[in-house]
């Protein structure tokens, strides 16, 4: 769990020269994927959603970064600097999401939360989100209802002047959100809410979790650090 | 230690000057399961949110044997348990073992004794199996008996349900009096679903206008349909309360009782 956040962090913060760090960084996650029988179907369905955006923004770089050799292309000129750090990028959010993908496929959202608890993270940002992750539901459900009852009196936006009745939904969505807002904190006060959280597990971090981070930061740093000594 | 609410002129102003309690007056004794009912807008929820503190008005409140001011409130709430009529906004964490983990971490316990107050809170209302998931996965039913989970594991003296049945199958609906008849506390019950005060309580009550109209045994009242009428109540057609059979206490010794807790 923890360990993929490490995956991640030396694959960012490895320069491009080092590019074989990146693929010590691919074979871990591909030993974890497999330890925790995850099909690469499901990798690659999840990862499908974020890579695009990510690699769309990537493509640009290499016609507007100046340094090193610049080729012409038509009309356009491409650097050598500007290459490598598409490369770069693209493996880098390649590692990055799939180890995400990693961690979603592995773990429950509340353990996440717990788990950052436990790094530390400051409440307030752990709490935001559990609140999201409690109500992001309730909110498509009501959207979805919302939708269905637009559609079902026939709201088939054409024109530019008919978007106004989605605005109101939405209006109408913060209107209720926030009044929902205002009850859930009357059942928390009712509960004796005094402003702080009350925690129940801090997740058992167990010796077998331990290793495991050891085994996979301490291999990848190690690998770094020798890699980046050489050159 | 009594578990009764006495309120005595009790009033509460809207911010724009209307009163949405104008005087109430009720006593309620240690061990009665009481229906509060009463049409839209008359001033049930306002009234049962004054029980918890979550607003106060003018007069005097006293439930649980403490008076309601902001010295004694955190005692109060856990006196006194609320479960909201909406079990969305009831249900808050992630997952049902944290939200139920709530109430009892607020009040200070320790680990094992939290972690004791949930078991035995989910298994009041059969809902053990559903410890580790999040409450969208639930359905309304299920939801509800969870929220009610979440404020018995305060082992409150004083139960105080708003709507209970609302959005309810008939399954989902009789299970959920299954639970509550189990329950061995002092009940108050704010209901449109005369059928379902009328299985539960023996005593009800009728609000409105902010004020206590109607109080009486629960029968008597369910049965004067000039007075439902009056205040907007309406049975079921077909519906006849004298035949309703009541259900049965949990200190009648008909059933096992309920292991919740001591009541004091």
């Amino acid at each position: 769990m923890l360990g993929l956040l490490a995956v991640t962090l030396v694959a960012i913060t490895t320069p491009f020269p080092l590019w074989p760090v990146w693929v010590g960084c691919a074979t871990v996650m591909a030993i974890i994927a497999a330890g925790a029988r995850i099909p690469a179907r499901t990798i690659w369905r999840r990862a499908r959603v974020i890579l695009p955006l990510v690699l769309f923004v990537a493509v640009f770089i290499p016609f507007f970064r100046k340094g090193g050799e610049e080729w012409s292309v038509g009309p356009v000129t491409v650097s050598e600097e500007g290459l490598q750090t598409l490369l770069a990028i693209c493996a880098k959010a390649t590692i990055g999401t799939v180890s995400a993908v990693i961690l979603g496929a592995t773990t429950t959202f509340p353990d996440v939360l717990r788990a950052l608890d436990a790094l530390r993270v400051p409440r307030l940002f752990t709490l935001i989100a559990a609140f999201m992750y409690r109500y992001l539901f309730v909110i498509v459900d009501e959207v979805q209802r919302m939708r269905a009852a637009l559609a079902s009196r026939g709201y088939r936006p054409r024109r530019a002047w008919q978007v106004g009745a989605f605005g109101r939904v939405v209006s109408a969505l913060f209107l209720r959100s926030y009044g929902r807002g205002e009850r859930v904190y009357l059942a928390m006060l009712a509960r004796g809410f005094g402003g702080v959280m009350p925690q129940l597990d801090t997740l058992a971090f167990r010796r077998a979790d331990g290793l495991f981070v050891a085994l996979v930061a301490s291999s990848l740093v190690a690998f770094r650090v020798a890699l980046g000594a050489a050159t | 230690m009594s578990c009764a609410i006495h309120a005595r002129g009790l009033v509460y102003l809207y911010p724009n000057g209307h009163a949405a309690l104008a005087g109430v007056d009720l006593h309620i004794a240690h061990g009665e399961r009481v229906a509060l009912l009463g049409p839209n807008g008359a001033g049930k929820t306002t009234f049962v949110l004054h029980l918890n503190g979550l607003l106060t008005g003018q007069g005097s409140l006293e439930v649980a044997g403490l008076e309601v001011v902001k010295e004694n409130m955190r005692e109060v709430r856990a006196r006194v348990g609320l479960v909201f009529q909406d079990p969305d906004d009831q249900l808050f964490m992630p997952t049902v073992r944290e939200d139920v983990a709530f109430g009892p971490l607020n009040m200070g316990l320790d680990r094992a004794e939290v972690d004791a107050r949930v078991d035995e809170a989910l298994r009041a209302v059969r809902m053990t199996a559903a410890i580790d998931r999040a409450p969208y996965q639930l359905s309304m039913g299920e939801r509800r008996r969870v929220a009610i989970a979440t404020v018995l594991a305060m082992r409150p003296k004083l139960l105080v349900l708003d709507e209970p049945s609302a959005n309810l199958d008939p399954r989902a609906r009789r299970e959920l009096l299954d639970v509550l008849e189990r329950i061995d506390r002092t009940m108050l019950v704010v209901t449109h679903d005369l059928p379902f005060a009328s299985e539960l309580c023996e005593r009800a009550v009728i609000i409105s206008a902010g004020t206590i109209v109607a109080d009486a045994r629960c029968d008597e009242i369910l049965s004067d349909a000039a007075l439902l009428g009056e205040h907007d109540l309406e049975l079921p057609a077909g519906f006849d309360p004298a035949r309703v059979e009541r259900r049965p206490r949990p200190f009648d010794d008909r059933r096992p009782r309920a292991t919740l807790g001591s009541l004091s």
